[in-house]
């Protein structure tokens, strides 16, 4: 390894030369310039090992000057914003950059797994399945780990990202993918038409291959027909240029999945920005103008440092000014290939000589090699020697058998070129083969995209133009925008003449799938053991499963598998195109969705006060609610609860119940509407007053509870449970408005817009007095049980007041528009301090509803009938509603369907835990004996001890009855009885009081 | 994938929540078990154009029936549900 960019040129490239950027690959200090990325900036500085390989652990160089890369993979930066597998190919370079190479240990140069290459026939196609089956549990236990240790990539960085995602959306007429000719031109006829366009390009410049092959378009060096085509698209108002954003998926209705990589090229995002941003853009037409990827032959040694694709070697010296190698062989089977030595040759570099597969080779390019004086070799390149430190020796098949040799530190090798044909494949699309590239070209696209350039197999600059423009005028067209579009530039055509070439045979490991390891004995063996199939290929050797997705692989490996099978390549066929076409982090897919805003979070109306009280706070769905309300000396949170009950039970407390869904039902029809999905009647409920009402799903399993009440002749205010508050809107929406078009009734959600507090217990009368405008009657007679009014409270503000219990206490529920509900909560404390009036939270509520066998959630699980419950009795026999057909289903009101019991240990100091399975006494626990188990539990402070409901077969013939209670999760098996659900106050006197 | 709302527009996918088929009609009361057991579970497995419900509860709150092909996503109709809209003023 030379010093210090020891190998850049002195002139040329698009590097700026007067901004230095020092960097860091493997702990050692480098310099590059602002322009390279980190492979071109490694190129520059003489390094030529990059990287161990995934199985073999072999040296590897950089292969490509793209985002097909199978080799060059670094971790970037440390720390939390490590970053394994990045491509050092596509990697901007800035000033403090660090890179470590992957999967070698202890240090690139000696790294003792690479002892695995002497393991090699162990390690071919299939050998996961072959080699650790036997015996099963050494699996998880010694092979896996093993194996994934020895075999892998870069490592993840084990703690949470620091960094911001962002997620956009955009709409325009014409997406354009990619800024090569063919993508430039398609922007020019886009945006002269009028097109509001997006053109995304993953490079930081734009111009494709421009960039490092040039070419003359209009008369200019095509540098110069950059810069005046980007001043036209800027002056452009409605032309987006998005560089670093790489389009990775094409979904339906014309969405368009494009990553940005805002801030990559930095090393810490700018404090408020964001490092990557998800697109979804929204296009009436799409011109996929993305390229083509040159494509590897396959010989021995083709993995080693120092050979590339030609097209790279061209890319780092023209673009970057870098220099692969001194002395260059060129392997190549088309005529494009040649420019690699002409650039060669421009630069001052040597060149070896020229390895060329075809038979003839134009005489201009025989006049190059002579007046160079390089050889021009007619056959292929059999082996390459070097190993880590890279290329050496290239051994040469010549035609007619005879071989020579070539020496070179570096071989530019072309087998032709591959359009990208992902983008038009992503909708289960097949490419088609043509012969005259020896390539898969695009065979239609998904709907409003066309390919165009080189993606759709026009290699010539000449034809990228021309295809690249009239795609754009017409998508334009197509998209309803028809201004003049100007003339087409106009270049050369190039010669692109090719002799299809794919496999060397020859001794020594040749490479397919770089990335993975996969070579060409490895396709050999697939196809003799009958993995012929492109899927069973792909999956058997994982030819095209690492993150390049086998980009310069795929087309090679079928290829081979054709050969061997005697098929041709179209017959052999690809494998299904998925996106992404990069890797696409994860984070960009969550956004700002992630941690505490990963959902909504809903606060109820007295949250803060609630807070401010030392609530303990549990997430039930998207709300906070207030779970029990601690106080100093407490020593756990069933001390807290049980005083909570025990105040309630005798003084009064109150609850924040907002979080219960809440609908108004307007209009003549409202009670005929309510009768059809509740199975008991409302159009009888009189007018003033509150009914339980409860409604089943259509197959004739109960969906949800909760009361309704009358507030006049055409109004309804209907409360659903917490847990399905938007459901039930959503299946009223469709009785309404599918079901029953004909009746004269409207549905709104009014959850929001009412804060709503349970006020319990036998002073909840005394309290409401001082809230309450006095003149309101709130007696027995004149607020009877079940009663719901709106009320003046003192003040002049409007509640609505109903009378309705869940504790079984004497209650009321009281609304007010939740703008008042704090203030409602702090003055229930002032108000109600001569009574004691105590704050609680949902685990006293949920005591209180169990010691009243009220059921909830648990018992409501989705597979319980009305009569499951205990509430048959309130299905209507006088109307139809939603589910009472399939209610009646034998299976449904079967005599042994489990049903709700209460349960109670026998001996009352045993703790109750939901879970456990109801067992007869002397029956052996299995699914055969199996009679139900425990849904709900609490320890009844009335009661003192622990208490439950559960879903018991026949339960309510066997009140009385011992059974076990049979606990195998928690270790635990004890006898409790049967009994009434009701455990307080059965006959419901202190709730009507 | 978008919806074009009669109510609100075109919209994206997520303000809209899937039901089904939308050709099964809730039979009447007096139909019989065998009717509601059709109405409750079968349903054709179609390949191509399909009548389906679909909820725009992200948006307008309507219920629509939307023709869409089951193979390519595409979305040839889209009406709203007999009751969806505006209140029956004197109706």
């Amino acid at each position: 390894m030379r010093g210090d960019q020891a190998n850049r040129l002195n002139n040329g490239g698009l590097i700026d030369r007067s901004a230095a950027l020092n960097f860091r690959f493997d702990g050692k200090t480098f310099s590059g310039f602002k322009g390279d990325t980190l492979a071109s900036a490694l190129v520059a500085n003489g390094v030529k090992l990059v990287g161990r390989s995934f199985k073999y652990h072999r040296p590897r160089g950089i292969l490509t000057a793209g985002s097909e890369e199978p080799n060059a993979l670094v971790e970037l930066r440390s720390g939390a914003r490590r970053e394994p597998n990045t491509k050092a190919t596509t990697a901007e370079l800035y000033d403090g950059l660090e890179a470590a190479s992957q999967n070698r240990w202890p240090s690139l140069n000696f790294d003792v797994m690479s002892i695995n290459q002497l393991f090699a026939p162990i390690f071919v196609a299939g050998f996961y399945y072959k080699t650790f089956m036997w015996p099963a549990k050494f699996w998880e236990a010694i092979y896996e780990p093993a194996i994934r240790r020895a075999a892998g990539l870069g490592r993840a960085a084990g703690v949470s990202d620091p960094d911001h995602y962002d997620k956009a959306w955009a709409h325009c007429d014409v997406l354009i993918a990619g800024s090569g000719p063919a993508g430039l031109a398609a922007a020019l006829a886009a945006g002269r038409s009028g097109a509001r366009v997006v053109l995304c390009e993953e490079d930081f410049v734009l111009g494709g291959r421009l960039l490092a092959d040039g070419g003359t378009i209009d008369g200019l060096p095509a540098s110069e027909w950059i810069a005046r085509t980007l001043a036209e698209l800027s002056a452009m108002p409605d032309v987006r240029i998005m560089t670093r954003t790489t389009l990775f998926g094409v979904y339906d209705g014309g969405t368009y999945g494009a990553i940005e990589r805002v801030n990559d090229h930095l090393p810490v995002p700018p404090e408020h920005q964001v490092r990557q941003r998800l697109w979804r853009i929204v296009a009436k037409r799409c011109v996929a103008a993305a390229g083509a990827i040159e494509r590897p032959i396959v010989f021995a040694g083709n993995d080693t440092p120092g050979v590339m694709m030609a097209s790279a070697m061209r890319s780092y010296i023209n673009r970057y000014a870098a220099t692969p190698a001194t002395r260059i062989a060129l392997f190549t089977n088309n005529e494009d290939g040649w420019r690699t030595a002409e650039t060669a040759i421009a630069s001052g570099l040597q060149v070896a000589a020229v390895i060329d597969a075809r038979p003839d080779v134009s005489p201009a390019h025989r006049a190059l090699a002579s007046k160079s004086g390089f050889p021009v070799l007619h056959g292929a390149v059999a082996s390459v020697d070097g190993g880590k430190g890279g290329a050496r020796k290239i051994s040469v098949s010549l035609t007619g058998g005879a071989r020579a040799e070539v020496e070179a530190d570096g071989l530019a090798v072309s087998g032709g070129w591959n359009p990208a044909v992902g983008l038009t494949s992503y909708h289960r699309g097949r490419p088609k083969w043509r012969d005259d590239i020896a390539a898969f070209v695009p065979d239609g696209a998904p709907p409003g995209m066309v390919a165009a350039g080189a993606a759709n197999g026009a290699f010539g600059l000449g034809a990228c133009l021309r295809e690249g423009f009239e795609a754009g005028a017409a998508a334009a067209r197509d998209a309803g925008c028809s201004g003049n579009v100007g003339s087409v530039p106009v270049a050369d055509d190039e010669a692109f003449s090719l002799t299809p070439l794919w496999h060397v045979p020859g001794k020594g490991k040749a490479f397919v799938d770089q990335q993975h390891d996969v070579t060409a004995s490895d396709v050999e063996l697939a196809q003799r053991e009958g993995f012929e199939s492109v899927e069973h290929l792909k999956r058997y050797t994982t030819l095209g499963m690492a993150t390049d997705q086998g980009k310069t692989s795929n087309v090679a490996g079928l290829a081979i598998m054709a050969a061997v099978s005697g098929k041709s390549v179209p017959e052999t066929g690809t494998t299904i195109y998925r996106p992404p076409y990069v890797p696409v982090a994860i984070g960009a897919f969550a956004g700002h969705h992630r941690d505490e805003n990963f959902h909504a979070t809903r606060l109820t109306p007295s949250h803060h006060w609630a807070a401010e009280q030392g609530a303990i706070f549990v997430d039930t769905g998207l709300w906070k609610r207030a779970q029990w309300y601690p106080r100093a000396g407490e020593k756990d949170w069933l001390e807290s609860v049980t005083r909570e009950v025990k105040a309630v039970r005798s003084g009064v407390g109150f609850c924040d119940v907002s979080t219960l869904g809440k609908i108004d039902v307007h209009g003549p029809d409202a009670g005929a509407f309510l009768d059809r999905v509740y199975i008991n009647a409302f159009s009888s409920l009189a007018v003033g007053k509150a009914r339980y009402g409860l409604m089943l799903r259509e197959d004739g399993i109960v969906y949800d509870d909760g009361t309704t009440s009358r507030l006049a002749e055409d109004h309804y205010f209907l409360t659903t449970t917490t847990a399905k508050a938007g459901l039930v809107m959503q299946h009223l929406e469709f009785c309404r408005q599918v079901l029953f078009p004909e009746l004269d009734v409207q549905l709104t959600s009014v959850s929001d817009q009412w804060a709503q507090f349970s006020i319990a217990g036998p002073n909840t009368r005394d309290l409401l007095k001082e809230i309450v405008d006095p003149a309101e009657d709130l007696s027995n007679e004149g607020f009877p049980f079940m009663g719901a009014r709106e009320v003046r409270l003192r003040g002049g503000l409007k509640a609505r007041l109903f009378r309705i219990s869940f504790s079984g206490e004497m209650a009321f529920e009281i609304s007010v528009p939740a703008r008042y509900g704090e203030a409602m909560a702090r003055n229930l404390m002032v108000a109600g301090k001569p009574f004691g009036v105590t704050p609680y939270g949902t685990e006293a509520l949920g005591v209180m509803r169990i010691e009243k066998g009220h059921v909830a959630g648990p018992e409501l699980n989705g597979t319980t009938t009305a009569g499951d419950l205990g509430l048959g009795k309130m299905m209507s026999t006088k109307k139809d509603f939603i589910g009472r057909v399939m209610a009646g289903r034998e299976a449904l009101t079967a005599p042994n369907r489990q049903v709700v019991v209460g349960i109670k240990p026998t001996d009352k100091a045993h703790r109750l835990r939901s879970g456990a399975h109801i067992i007869p006494k002397g029956e052996t626990p299995g699914p055969g004996n199996d009679q139900g188990y425990v849904t709900s539990v609490c320890f009844s402070p009335v009661l003192d001890q622990w208490i439950g409901l559960g879903l018991v077969e026949r339960g309510r013939e066997r009140i009385g009855e011992i059974v076990r209670a049979h606990d195998p999760l928690r270790g635990e098996d004890y006898d409790v009885e049967l009994c009434n659900s009701v455990f307080y106050d059965p006959d419901g006197g202190r709730q009507r009081g | 994938m978008r919806i074009v709302c009669p109510f609100c527009g075109e919209r994206e996918l997520g303000e809209f929540t899937y039901l089904g088929d939308a050709k099964p009609q809730r039979p009447a009361a007096d139909a019989g078990e065998d009717a509601v057991y059709d109405y409750v579970y079968l349903r054709d497995n179609v390949a191509g154009p399909m009548s389906e419900h679909w909820y725009h509860g992200g948006g307008c709150r309507a219920w629509l029936k939307v023709t869409r092909n089951t193979l390519t996503h595409e979305i040839s109709a889209v009406e709203p549900a007999a009751g969806a809209g505006a209140a029956k003023v004197g109706a």
